[in-house]
């Protein structure tokens, strides 16, 4: 360390004898080059390792399943016999059932596209990266507009005999309006939670639980012609 | 026992003809393990180091792994169902009942491969969530997220897909149902459909169509994208680890 020679670079420095190195820390650098100082485990076998258990789990999981409970398979394929109802496979019952209330343009090419382009532009949000509260600025005045957003809502749902879809929307509405009325300083944890969530939580939220109960009406509830059936009476 | 069993895979390790394949010998030192990942074609998409905090299980639920595990047992029962599989009518329907009468464990095959399918459509929903609701999205790992949306899409689609392959009443109709949503397309709508299926109508080409994308393109895709999404965990910086706490974190996090 005393030979100052080791600090210098320049043309005449010999990279040989005296290797220099320079590092550029940049603004965007990764964040593992600034909390270096945090408890690592090598990938190789900590993280490989705890995969395999995980992988293997799942494994004796599905592999039970496929002991105990055999695939549906039904008579060959016959154009001129239309089931009723024909359902498509579970993941897409929830589209199908969007289909009974809606033109097939809105419900099925206009919705879906819109769903996943919003996917795609949540991190391209500053909101949603900053995911501060919905209610910590002009709150008296975002309630004002969530609450008439969700009437709407309701209305058109309600238009459209789409009462299934209603549900999930009155409910988060309720718990939208509970978590207004909280703080920060709340008694309770939970409204302190709800309190703190953003924009973008309530958005998505909302939308999963719209998907399960589309897809689970469309499932279980949904008969000949598309009417309504109980599960439990067939 | 003179000598454990660890001793004699690292003997094995350390043989010529093993160091030749994965170019990297015995050992235990932290140098050692981090050769092996980098050294490996496949490995060194991941990073050589992890955060010790991201492995606790409520992370991550292990979703995104639980994800990849199920598509690895797609890919392998996926194979072996290749080999006994006709796409052209009506043999496909008589290879189902081949699977279930001739073959031996031929129900268990397409019995994993099924429920793996729909467990995979699950899994990769929970994973979607999972990394929402912690935020995970965040910049620098935007672009993940995307690929992810790939991923999402590419998952239906396989599923979907291999549906019909059964050729029984049921993906018939489903898939006939489906088919039907790609004709709502304005304009151009109808020759959606006609690429899609081969025809106006779900039928022999389309079966035929449905295969090749199924066991060939789509899968292929899948491969790329997992790779893709794998090797940007790694140059985002490992897997995000919380909000950021202090200001140097946040700093870099922008
Ligand atoms: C075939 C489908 C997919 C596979 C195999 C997969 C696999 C993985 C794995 C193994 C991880 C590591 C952490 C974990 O286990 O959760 C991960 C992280 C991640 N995944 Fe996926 N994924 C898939 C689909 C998706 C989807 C649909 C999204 C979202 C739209 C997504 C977004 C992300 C993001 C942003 C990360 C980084 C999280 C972080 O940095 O903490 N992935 N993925």
């Amino acid at each position: 360390m005393s030979d100052d020679k080791d600090f210098v670079a320049g043309f005449d420095s010999n990279a040989r004898k005296a290797p220099v190195r320079v590092a550029f820390v940049t603004r965007r650098t990764s964040p593992q080059v600034k909390v270096a100082d945090e408890d690592q485990v090598m990938t190789h076998p900590g993280v490989f390792l705890r995969v395999a258990v995980a992988v293997e789990l799942l494994t004796i999981a599905l592999v039970t399943l496929a002991l105990a409970w055999d695939a549906p398979l039904e008579g060959l394929a016959d154009p001129m016999h239309t089931p009723n109802p024909a359902k498509a496979p579970w993941y897409f019952l929830g589209l199908q059932e969007l289909l009974h209330y809606f033109p097939p343009v809105l419900a099925g090419v206009l919705i879906p596209t819109l769903v996943v382009l919003a996917l795609i532009v949540i991190p391209y949000f500053n909101i949603n990266i900053q995911a501060e509260s919905l209610w910590a600025r002009d709150g008296a005045k975002r309630l004002r507009i969530v609450v008439v957003v969700a009437v709407a809502l309701s209305v058109f749902l309600a238009f459209f005999d789409v009462w299934v879809a209603l549900v999930p929307t009155v409910i988060i509405a309720v718990v939208m309006f509970l978590a207004a009325r909280s703080s920060s300083q709340s008694a309770s944890a939970m409204r302190r939670w709800l309190y703190s969530k953003p924009l973008s939580f309530w958005i998505m939220t909302w939308f999963l639980a719209e998907a399960a109960v589309l897809t689970a009406v469309g499932t279980f509830f949904r008969g000949p012609g598309w009417s309504w059936v109980w599960p439990w009476r067939s | 026992m003179a000598r454990s069993l660890t001793t004699y895979l690292d003997d094995l390790r350390d043989s010529r003809v093993w160091r030749s394949i994965f170019r990297s010998g015995p050992g235990q030192s932290n140098l050692h393990r981090a050769l092996v990942v980098q050294s490996n074609v496949f490995l060194h998409l991941f990073s050589v180091k992890a955060r010790k905090r991201v492995l606790d299980f409520s992370v991550t639920w292990y979703l995104g792994a639980l994800t990849f595990g199920a598509f690895l047992i797609l890919v392998i029962t996926g194979v072996l169902l290749m080999l006994y599989y006709h796409p052209s009518v009506p043999l496909a329907y008589s290879d189902m009942k081949d699977l279930e009468f001739v073959v031996s464990s031929g129900v268990f095959l397409r019995n994993l491969h099924r429920w793996s399918a729909h467990a995979m459509v699950l899994l990769v929903f929970a994973h979607l969530a999972k990394v929402f609701y912690r935020g995970a999205y965040r910049p620098p790992r935007e672009f993940n997220w995307v690929i992810g949306v790939v991923l999402l899409l590419l998952t239906l689609f396989l599923s979907y897909t291999g549906y019909l392959l059964p050729w029984d009443q049921l993906a018939f109709w489903a898939v006939t149902v489906g088919s039907n949503i790609a004709s709502a397309v304005p304009l151009l709508g109808h020759h959606i459909r006609f690429l899609m299926l081969g025809g106006n109508l779900v039928n022999a080409n389309a079966l035929l169509r449905f295969y090749v994308l199924h066991c060939m393109i789509l899968p292929l895709a899948a491969i790329l994208f997992i790779a893709i999404h794998f090797w940007r965990i790694r140059k985002d910086g490992g897997l995000y680890a919380g909000a950021p706490t202090t200001t140097a974190e946040k700093e870099a996090e922008r």
